[in-house]
C-alpha cells in the first residue's frame, strides 16, 4: 500500500513539475555555442593567414587561446552568467572544459593550495579526462590492430 | 510519576509555555532586495561581509545574530543558559564555531531546513520542563556555503532546472525564555507570544530522487506533520490564522496543498510557505527560497512582528527539511523529508 503511495506520488510529482522550456533552451544552446564555435573560426583563420601556422600547430594555437579565454571568463565572474543563460552551449566547447577546472580552483582557494586548489581542480573535469583518456588509448588500440 | 504532556502520537503540549521575547535576523544581499527587506535587522551588502570565506561568514552572521538578539533585550550571553541551533554544513560547522566564540551552553542539532523549528520545540522543551530558564535558538544557511557542498562551484556555468530553489543566506535567532526569567530583565521586543505545544516530525520518504526538486521530497512528510498534529490536538486546520511551512518553494507547496486534500485536510485558505515569501517574482529563483535560513529569517523577522501586532493570533510554524546527502544520492539513495511544527500563540 505504501509502495503504491509512493509510486502514485511520484507520478503525480512527474505530471505536475514545472518543465524546462527545452526548444527555447535549445535554441539559446544553438545560438552561444555557435558563437563560441565561430570564435573559434576566426582564431584558427589567425593562425593558419597571420602567423602561418601548420595545420597540427593551428589546432593547438585554437585550443589554447580558447581556453585561455574560458578561464579568464570565469575568472572575472563572467562564464557562469553566459552558462545560466545558454546552458549545453556553453558547457560542450571547449571554454565549458576550461570553466569547469577553473571554477572548483576559485571555490576551493580558502582550504590552501595542496589540498584545496590542488585536490580540486579536476573534481569536475576528473571524469572527461579519465574517460576521454581511456577511450582515445581504446580507439587507438584498435587502429593499430585493424590498420 | 509526573504526568505525560505528550498528548497523541507525537504533540506536545506545554504546561508553562515558553515565550518569545526577542529575535534578530541577518540576510544577504540579494534576500535585503526581496519583498520583506524592511523587517530584517541587518542586510549584508557583501556576502563575505569582511570574511576570508564563505563558511566565516555565516559563522559571523549566527554569532552578530544571536548577539544582536539579546542586545535588543539589553542581555549579554551570560543571560542565557543554552543556544539551540544548527545549520546546513557538514559537522554543523557553522553552529560549533559559532558557539565557541558566544560562549553559551551549546546543543547543535541538523535536520536539513527543519532546523528552526527543532530548536524552538526542544528549547520550549528545556524550558517548560525546568531544566534552562532562558535559551537562544537560531539557524543559518548562506547561499555559497551551500552550493560548493550540495551542488556545483559557483562560477561553474550551468542551468537551473525550473524545479530548483535557492538557498536562503540568512540568519535568524530566537530567545525563549520562561514567564519569571522574561519580566524584570530589560524590555521585551515581544510581550504577548507563547509556544504552546509542538509536534515531532517523522523521516518520510515518497522515493523522490531528483535533488532540485527538494520541494517535493518535503511535501510529503510536511502533509504527515500536519495531519498527525490535527489528530493529536483535536483542531482543524482553520483553527490557525496560518500554516506556515519552511521553504517547500511555489511546488512543494503544490504538492502539500494537493496531498493534504487527498486526507481530507484543507489547508489552501491559510497556508504560506517561507521559501514563497522570501524572494519577489522578478528576482529569478526558481521555485523560490530554500535553506535553514530561510525559514529562521522570515519567522524572526516577518512572523513574530505580525502575531505582536495583532495580525494574527495564532500560527503553525512548520520548518521544512529534506535530509539529502549528495553522497547517499550518487549511491543511488531517495531523498528523505522531515517537518517539525511549534504553535505559536499571541495572548488576548
Amino acid at each position: 500500500m505504501n509502495q503504491q503511495k509512493g509510486r502514485d506520488y511520484r507520478e503525480l510529482v512527474k505530471q505536475r513539475s514545472p518543465k524546462s522550456k527545452t526548444v527555447l533552451m535549445c535554441f539559446k544552446a544553438f545560438l552561444v555555442g555557435g558563437l563560441i564555435c565561430s570564435i573559434g573560426q576566426v582564431v584558427q583563420f589567425i593562425g593558419t593567414s597571420a602567423l602561418n601556422l601548420s595545420e597540427e600547430d593551428v589546432a593547438a594555437f585554437t585550443a589554447i587561446v580558447m581556453v585561455f579565454l574560458g578561464a579568464t571568463l570565469t575568472g572575472i565572474g563572467i562564464y557562469d552568467k553566459i552558462g545560466s543563460f545558454a546552458g549545453a552551449g556553453s558547457v560542450v566547447p571547449i571554454t565549458g572544459f576550461a570553466n569547469s577546472i577553473v571554477a572548483p580552483a576559485m571555490e576551493h582557494k580558502p582550504e590552501g593550495y595542496v589540498m584545496g586548489v590542488g585536490a580540486k581542480l579536476f573534481s569536475l573535469a576528473g571524469p572527461v579526462l579519465v574517460y576521454g583518456i581511456s577511450s582515445s588509448i581504446l580507439v587507438g588500440l584498435l587502429a593499430l590492430i585493424f590498420p | 510519576m509526573a504526568q505525560t504532556k505528550r498528548q497523541g502520537e507525537r504533540t506536545v503540549f506545554f504546561e508553562t509555555p515558553p515565550r518569545v521575547i526577542s529575535s534578530a535576523s541577518i540576510v544577504g544581499d540579494m534576500e535585503g532586495k526581496g519583498p520583506l527587506a524592511a523587517a530584517y535587522d541587518l542586510i549584508l551588502e557583501d556576502d563575505t561581509w569582511g570574511e576570508s570565506s564563505w563558511e566565516k561568514a555565516e559563522c559571523k552572521m549566527f554569532v552578530t545574530a544571536v548577539k544582536l538578539a539579546l542586545s535588543k533585550l539589553g542581555w549579554s550571553t551570560d543571560s542565557l543558559q543554552c543556544l539551540l541551533g544548527g545549520d546546513l554544513l557538514n559537522q554543523i560547522v557553522v553552529a560549533n564555531y559559532a558557539a565557541r566564540e558566544l560562549g553559551i551552553p551549546f546543543l547543535g542539532l541538523y535536520s536539513a531546513c527543519s532546523t528552526m523549528a527543532e530548536s524552538l520545540l526542544i528549547g520550549s522543551m528545556l524550558i517548560d520542563g525546568c531544566f534552562v530558564e532562558r535559551a537562544a535558538c537560531a539557524a543559518s544557511s548562506h547561499f555559497s556555503t551551500a552550493e560548493r557542498q550540495y551542488r556545483y562551484p559557483l562560477e561553474m556555468g550551468t542551468t537551473n532546472p525550473p524545479t530548483a530553489q535557492r538557498t536562503v543566506t540568512g540568519v535568524g535567532a530566537v530567545i525563549l525564555s520562561n514567564e519569571q526569567a522574561a519580566s524584570g530583565y530589560g524590555s521585551e521586543i515581544f510581550t504577548k507570544i507563547h509556544i504552546t505545544c509542538g509536534t515531532m516530525g517523522k523521516v518520510v520518504d515518497m522515493g523522490i530522487t531528483d535533488a532540485s526538486n527538494m520541494g517535493a521530497a518535503m511535501a510529503p512528510a510536511a502533509c504527515n506533520t500536519i495531519k498527525t498534529h490535527l489528530a493529536d490536538t483535536h483542531r482543524a486546520a482553520d483553527y490557525y490564522d496560518a500554516i506556515v511551512t519552511g521553504d517547500l518553494g511555489r511546488f512543494g507547496s503544490e504538492m502539500l496543498i494537493e496531498l493534504c486534500l487527498d486526507e481530507g485536510i484543507k489547508i489552501s485558505k491559510n497556508h504560506i510557505d517561507c521559501g514563497n515569501l522570501v524572494f519577489g517574482p522578478n528576482q529569478d529563483v526558481d521555485c523560490g527560497g530554500s535553506g535553514c535560513g530561510c525559514s529562521a529569517v522570515v519567522l524572526s523577522s516577518h512572523l513574530l512582528k505580525l502575531l505582536e501586532t495583532e495580525t494574527w493570533s495564532k500560527i503553525l510554524f512548520m520548518a521544512t527539511g529534506a535530509l539529502m546527502s549528495p553522497q547517499a544520492s550518487l549511491q543511488g539513495e531517495t531523498i528523505p523529508g522531515i517537518a517539525h511544527a511549534v504553535v505559536l500563540e499571541r495572548d488576548n
